[in-house]
């Protein structure tokens, strides 16, 4: 089974909420990403998201924006994430799911990247401008090399269409918190949102992104829902010169928020 | 070959998923999606209504100054001794371009959908003005993207959208220029879906937007064709625009895409297409995504979106429509690119001869006469599409005539 289901499963059986860390891969040196990934799963992080840089990420804030474009200026490329990859595998077993947009993975054949992806260790692909409709184009590639396929909800989405989104995503469900970008915090009533999302998914667990920044923002938000995302918080507490005990404080304080509920 | 004409004969682009081909598609975050099947219906819809289309008819005619003349251009006929040169007369619409065909389209859309907010990306800033324009004709709010480079090389046009009543946006990420305005848009979108409509100015973007600029925009091929037979008694047998994001170009090929009637389409190679500072991205580019279509895209090696070069903010943009990635592919339409200097030197050209002093956009177009016009014969008849005048570009040709 699918690292990613194996930790989801075993988290609900003890009752427990999930936390997913994002980190744009190559941020904020090129090679920050091992250290900080070993860090993170330390810390408490169930799951991590690496960001693959990309020019124009367009489901993504100013936060993750800027860091993109550095690990860009630092000459990140899909090779060298691989490559990280695998180099976190020889000490973490922690699943890894990529996050990033269809155009580099085109670029490098989508055929050859899930292959190497999958040899590299990673358990689950998100591509956040790739909708159930053209997910087709690379759907039976993931499935063909074991790699689970995230898509994404929104507020906007109507019930029919979460549970055929249910359908075809495995993994999780990613459950976005608000009409917006990355980093943007939501707004309203989302619990009932929330509540609508679990009510028509059959399959998966939904864990909820986009905007959630303390333990407080987790406690909330992951009240009925299995987990959350946090990236563009973790982020900026990087671009700020945290120090990596500073982040493994973080993320300690947000696993309480979530172990509290 | 004969497949290949068969397709032509046969051209119905795009499917009902938004593909022309293999181009095309929708590839945006999910909060549009349902935003771009509502929009898809809204459109097929209006099409089907009378009402609708007379509305549309009416202010092209009453507010946007069409029918444009199709003028002969008897001195630069002269001057290079081959077939005839027509020049369909964009440059006389309201606002100074062909933009505000496709914002008329798209204002009476948003108005029919209820929407109260407009958002525009624009480069040169004739699409920006072009969609202030008519947001304040229908009294809706109007917010435009524009790079800060694009910002300060045309900054006539910045002062227009602020007198119309638009707030214009820096956009300071990236090149700072076309394809960073149409990300921020998309994100100002995808916050706002419910009270916003999104005007995209060129036959870009996910579907319906290419399909939906395109139609908008045939306008210019439609009458195109009326004032040839009339003037001519037969049908052009070439056609000449210039492709940036390429909707000038579809609006006057589309209606004769089925004709025996051969199109060129010129895209900016800015300082040569052997350098890395050029806009030829049907020349020179591979397909990709970006902006919500596969089409052909300026990328590195790594898949990155590589920034386009042009003295023309207009077609400043490293990614084209889909449907001019189709018609490349299917060979219906042939790609040709004009340098900077060789732009700049057709637009003195025209000024001088014809009494009118092109958009740098367009001055592309009529610098591949200089290739064109030595291979036609007198019985030919060439229409070049003069998709915008030079106002906006008076900074740039004093500077260089200096």
């Amino acid at each position: 089974m699918n690292k990613i289901t194996l930790t989801l499963d075993s988290l609900k059986k003890q009752k427990k909420k999930a936390l997913v860390l994002f980190l744009t891969a190559g941020y904020p040196k090129i090679d920050s990403t091992i250290s900080l990934v070993l860090e993170l799963a330390q810390a408490g992080a169930d799951i991590i998201e690496l960001g693959m840089p990309f020019s124009d990420p367009l489901a993504d804030g100013p936060m993750i924006q800027a860091s993109s474009q550095q690990a860009i200026n630092n000459g990140i490329t899909l090779e060298r994430i691989l490559g990280q990859v695998n180099e976190i595998r020889n000490h973490s077993n922690i699943p890894l799911v990529l996050m990033g947009y269809l155009n580099p993975i085109l670029h490098y054949g989508g055929e050859k990247f899930f292959a190497d992806a999958r040899n590299a260790g990673v358990d689950g692909i998100i591509l956040p401008e790739v909708s159930l409709e053209e997910s087709a184009r690379y759907l039976f590639l993931t499935r063909k090399h074991h790699i689970a396929d995230i898509l994404l909800v929104s507020p906007a989405t109507p019930e029919k269409r979460i549970r055929e989104i249910d359908k075809v995503s495995t993994g999780f469900l990613y459950c976005v918190s608000t009409t917006g970008v990355t980093g943007r915090s939501s707004v309203g009533d989302i619990n009932s949102y929330i509540k609508r999302v679990k009510r028509n998914t059959k399959k998966n667990p939904v864990l909820v992104g986009f905007g959630i920044k303390t333990p407080a923002d987790a406690q909330r938000i992951a009240l009925h829902a299995d987990g959350v995302i946090v990236g563009s918080a973790l982020i900026q507490r990087i671009a700020q010169g945290n120090s990596i005990t500073q982040i493994g404080y973080y993320v300690k304080s947000l696993k309480k928020g979530l172990n509290t509920i | 070959m004969s497949s290949a004409k068969n397709q032509i004969q046969h051209y119905n682009y795009p499917d009902k998923r938004g593909y022309f081909g293999d181009y095309g598609g929708r590839f945006v975050p999910e909060t549009l999606m349902q935003a771009l099947f509502e929009l898809d219906e809204l459109y097929r819809e209006a099409k089907q209504d009378a009402k609708f289309k007379k509305e549309f008819v009416t202010m092209l005619r009453t507010y946007a100054g069409r029918p444009t003349p199709l003028t002969f251009a008897n001195r630069l006929t002269e001057y290079y001794g081959g077939g005839k040169i027509y020049l369909k007369r964009e440059d006389l619409c309201h606002t100074g371009a062909h933009k505000i065909n496709n914002t008329v389209g798209q204002i009476l859309l948003a108005k029919r959908a209820g929407k109260k907010r407009i958002i525009a990306e624009t480069g040169a800033g004739q699409h920006g003005v072009a969609t202030a324009t008519v947001a304040a004709k229908m009294g809706l709010q109007c917010v435009v993207y524009m790079g800060e480079e694009d910002i300060h090389r045309q900054e006539l046009n910045v002062h227009r959208m602020k007198m119309l009543g638009a707030e214009v946006v820096p956009v300071t990420t990236g090149s700072r220029t076309l394809k960073d305005a149409t990300s921020e848009a998309i994100r100002d979108w995808v916050a706002n879906v419910d009270n916003t409509f999104y005007i995209i100015g060129s036959v870009v973007g996910p579907h319906p937007y290419p399909m939906m600029v395109r139609d908008f925009q045939s306008v210019i091929g439609k009458e195109t064709r009326k004032q040839i037979l009339s003037s001519e008694g037969k049908l052009p047998s070439i056609l000449v625009a210039c492709v940036g994001g390429g909707s000038n170009a579809m609006g006057i090929f589309y209606p004769f895409i089925r004709e025996d009637v051969q199109m060129i389409g010129v895209e900016a190679a800015g300082c040569g297409l052997n350098t890395q500072q050029h806009a030829a991205t049907l020349s020179k580019g591979t397909p990709g995504v970006l902006h919500g279509s596969f089409s052909y895209l300026l990328q590195d090696k790594n898949g990155q979106v590589e920034l386009a070069h042009s003295i023309s903010a207009g077609l400043d943009y490293p990614g084209v429509g889909p449907e001019h990635s189709a018609l490349k592919d299917l060979g219906r339409v042939k790609y040709v690119s004009i340098t900077d200097t060789q732009a700049l030197e057709a637009a003195s050209l025209l000024a001088r001869l014809e009494g009118i002093i092109p958009a740098l956009e367009s001055a592309h177009a009529f610098a591949h006469l200089e290739k064109l016009m030595p291979t036609t014969s007198k019985k030919d008849v060439i229409v070049v599409n003069l998709s915008g005048r030079g106002d906006k570009d008076m900074m740039t040709y004093a500077g260089n005539n200096q």
